[in-house]
């Protein structure tokens, strides 16, 4: 009966301060490990059938029309960057927006997690981390067999992995914090159809903007992947210039500290109901 | 003296008390407007060792009142102290010496039985030694020593509901909230379940447990309150209800069908209250045979006749005038 009143009122935890997010994303760790195998195959196969496929066969398509509108570049070396963003952007979103879903919906596992001394930011946190390293783990591979193909120069291949990971930060952030407040399954799956993926195909990857009428070029002009692309394309080609750089660096940045901002407050409503 | 005076009969003193409730109110959707009040300012406390239970029907708000307890839901009236501390301020710190088993299990069915309790450990900072030995000993306690490694997905439910209760002790807590935690499940695994807790309670942890079946209160529980509508309407040990609101014996009565009515016309006067339920109607009395003898006099011929204890099931239908699961 007097057990409690001995007990001091710090944790019982032999206090190792490690930051709470970090536990939220061994778990993830935890359950990936099940499945990385499968996902390195893809990681690696993925991008060499794009390339193989996409970039040689259509490339040499492209290439014998001498396109005017690539500015003399190869396919190759136009699609790879774009692709590179591209991907991160579904990526960050599919591993987001649905786990999260998923975690929120009843007996999932944001229920038992926050019945823990963790925070609500602790885990949004924590998901976002492991999501991010999601990421990183892609464009690396996919920047890595790039390389091999002579599509990416590897001296540059650490800034486009760098500017990869910005593209990802800035979707990853913002899809989960929306997706802590999904209702439903269907509505998850509608963003990815009717947002992300109209993005993915006309927001640069496949062909210069240019070749869209000219109404919709400042549509898609003010879409974050446009942005994405454009910072890894100059990235890969070096390209780049100082405004042009900052435009897109600051575009991206400023999604990703929004996406934060409203995460915390969304998980923080969401899961302390 | 004079700070002692107005506590109400039953108050434990300031540092005693593991819980302490003061016109606790949880209103939902009151930032969008509109809003509904599931707890509707309550008092209560609960006392250190003590099985403590909430007893109500169906939305009457007692995993609203667990999920303030447990400092996943704040407050929006009132005030909540957990082992001394303002749950509005110091929910970490709460979580951190408590267990929690919530209604819907949140064991995660892709991992297996040990790596649920590991996982689950290192979200309280234990080290990783630590946490290992005391899953050893929970899957003991929790009988669950031969599923270790098995998947969650293959575990019934009661074996689920004996994971996330050995879970919930991973942090070696003080208080361990259980809400509903026989609900959907079988005899047997009811029972297996209650030896577990009192197991539990021997050991000198605080339980709180809601529950919607009376015997599992009765069993359990030292000390409840009954809520209805977001209120607690009574407040005692199981014991102490019964005698409160009842009578000894009751005399539960059928009839064949249509005769319902004249019966019970016949009936009234016999006992001091009748209450009548759609298939029988029941006698509150303290002497059931006797009661039945006087019915028979009266020409009042039941198709079964059956006197029992009172409960706390009669408790309940006096207090709201319904019965408490359908
Ligand atoms: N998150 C919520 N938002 C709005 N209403 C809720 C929420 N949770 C519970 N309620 C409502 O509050 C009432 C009490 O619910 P609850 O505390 O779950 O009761 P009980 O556990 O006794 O069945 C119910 O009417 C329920 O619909
Ligand atoms: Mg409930």
């Amino acid at each position: 009966m007097t057990t409690h009143a001995s007990r001091s009122l710090v944790p019982p935890g032999r206090t190792r301060t490690v930051p709470p997010a970090l536990h939220e994303f061994a778990y993830w760790l935890h359950r990936y490990r099940r499945t990385w195998r499968g996902t390195v195959v893809l990681n690696v196969a993925n991008p060499l059938l794009f390339l193989t496929g996409i970039g040689a066969g259509l490339g040499s398509l492209v290439n014998h029309n001498n396109s005017a509108a690539l500015g003399g570049l190869s396919y190759l070396a136009f699609l790879t960057p774009g692709l590179l963003a591209a991907s991160a952007m579904q990526t960050a979103y599919i591993d987001s927006a649905h786990p999260v879903h998923q975690s929120v919906q009843a007996k999932g596992h944001y229920w038992a997690a926050s019945a823990t001394p963790m925070s609500p930011v602790d885990i949004y946190y924590g998901h976002l981390l492991f999501n991010v390293f999601k990421v990183t783990l892609s464009a690396t591979a996919f920047t890595a067999v790039a390389a091999a193909f002579g599509a990416v120069d590897a001296l540059r291949a650490p800034l486009v992995v760098a500017a990869t990971l910005l593209v990802g930060a800035a979707f990853a952030a913002p899809s989960a914090a929306w997706a802590v407040t999904a209702k439903r399954q269907p509505t998850v799956l509608a963003v990815l159809r009717f947002g992300v993926m109209p993005m993915f195909m006309f927001s640069g990857t496949f062909f210069p903007l240019t070749q869209l009428p000219g109404w919709l070029q400042p549509v898609v002009q003010a879409t974050p992947l446009w942005h994405g692309v454009e910072l890894c394309r100059t990235a890969a080609l070096g390209t780049g210039t100082a405004a042009g750089t900052a435009l897109h660096v600051g575009y991206l940045t400023v999604l990703a500290v929004v996406g934060l901002l409203l995460g915390r407050r969304t998980y923080q409503r969401h899961l302390h109901s | 003296m004079t700070e002692t005076t107005r506590q109400p009969q039953g108050t434990v003193p300031e540092q005693a008390a593991m819980i302490r409730a003061r016109g606790l109110q949880k209103r939902y959707g009151a930032a969008r407007g509109e809003g509904f009040t599931a707890v509707a300012g309550i008092d209560f406390e609960v006392r250190p060792g003590e099985a403590f239970g909430i007893l109500g029907a169906n939305g009457a708000g007692k995993s609203s009142t667990m999920r303030m307890i447990a400092c996943t839901s704040p407050s929006t009236g009132g005030s909540l102290d957990v082992l001394g501390l303002d749950a509005r301020t110091e929910g970490a710190r709460i979580r951190a010496r408590i267990g929690v088993v919530p209604q819907d299990d949140t064991v995660d069915v892709e991992l297996t039985v040990r790596e649920n309790l590991l996982i689950y450990g290192r979200y309280f900072g234990l080290p990783k030694a630590e946490i290992r030995r005391r899953a050893t000993e929970l899957l003991d306690f929790a009988r669950l020593t031969d599923k270790a490694d098995e998947r969650v997905e293959a575990l019934s439910g009661g074996m689920r509901r004996r994971l996330t209760i050995a879970r919930a002790l991973i942090n070696e807590p003080e208080i361990v909230l259980l809400d509903e935690p026989t609900t959907g499940l079988d005899p047997q695994a009811r029972h297996l379940l209650w030896e577990r807790l009192f197991q539990l309670k021997d050991d000198g942890i605080t339980l709180i447990l809601t529950t919607h079946y009376m015997d599992e209160a009765e069993q359990l529980c030292d000390r409840l309150v009954v809520m209805d509508g977001g209120l607690i309407v009574t407040e005692g040990s199981p014991g102490g209800l019964i005698e409160r609101y009842c009578t000894r014996e009751v005399l539960e009565l059928r009839f064949g069908p249509g005769e319902r009515e004249a019966m019970t016309d016949k009936a009234r006067g016999l006992v001091e209250r009748i209450e009548e339920l759609p298939d029988r109607i029941l006698l509150y009395t303290d002497e059931g045979e006797a009661t039945l003898a006087a019915a028979h006099a009266r020409g009042v011929v039941p198709l079964t006749a059956l006197t029992r204890r009172a409960s706390l099931e009669d408790v309940f239908l006096t207090l709201t005038g319904r019965s408490l699961v359908d």
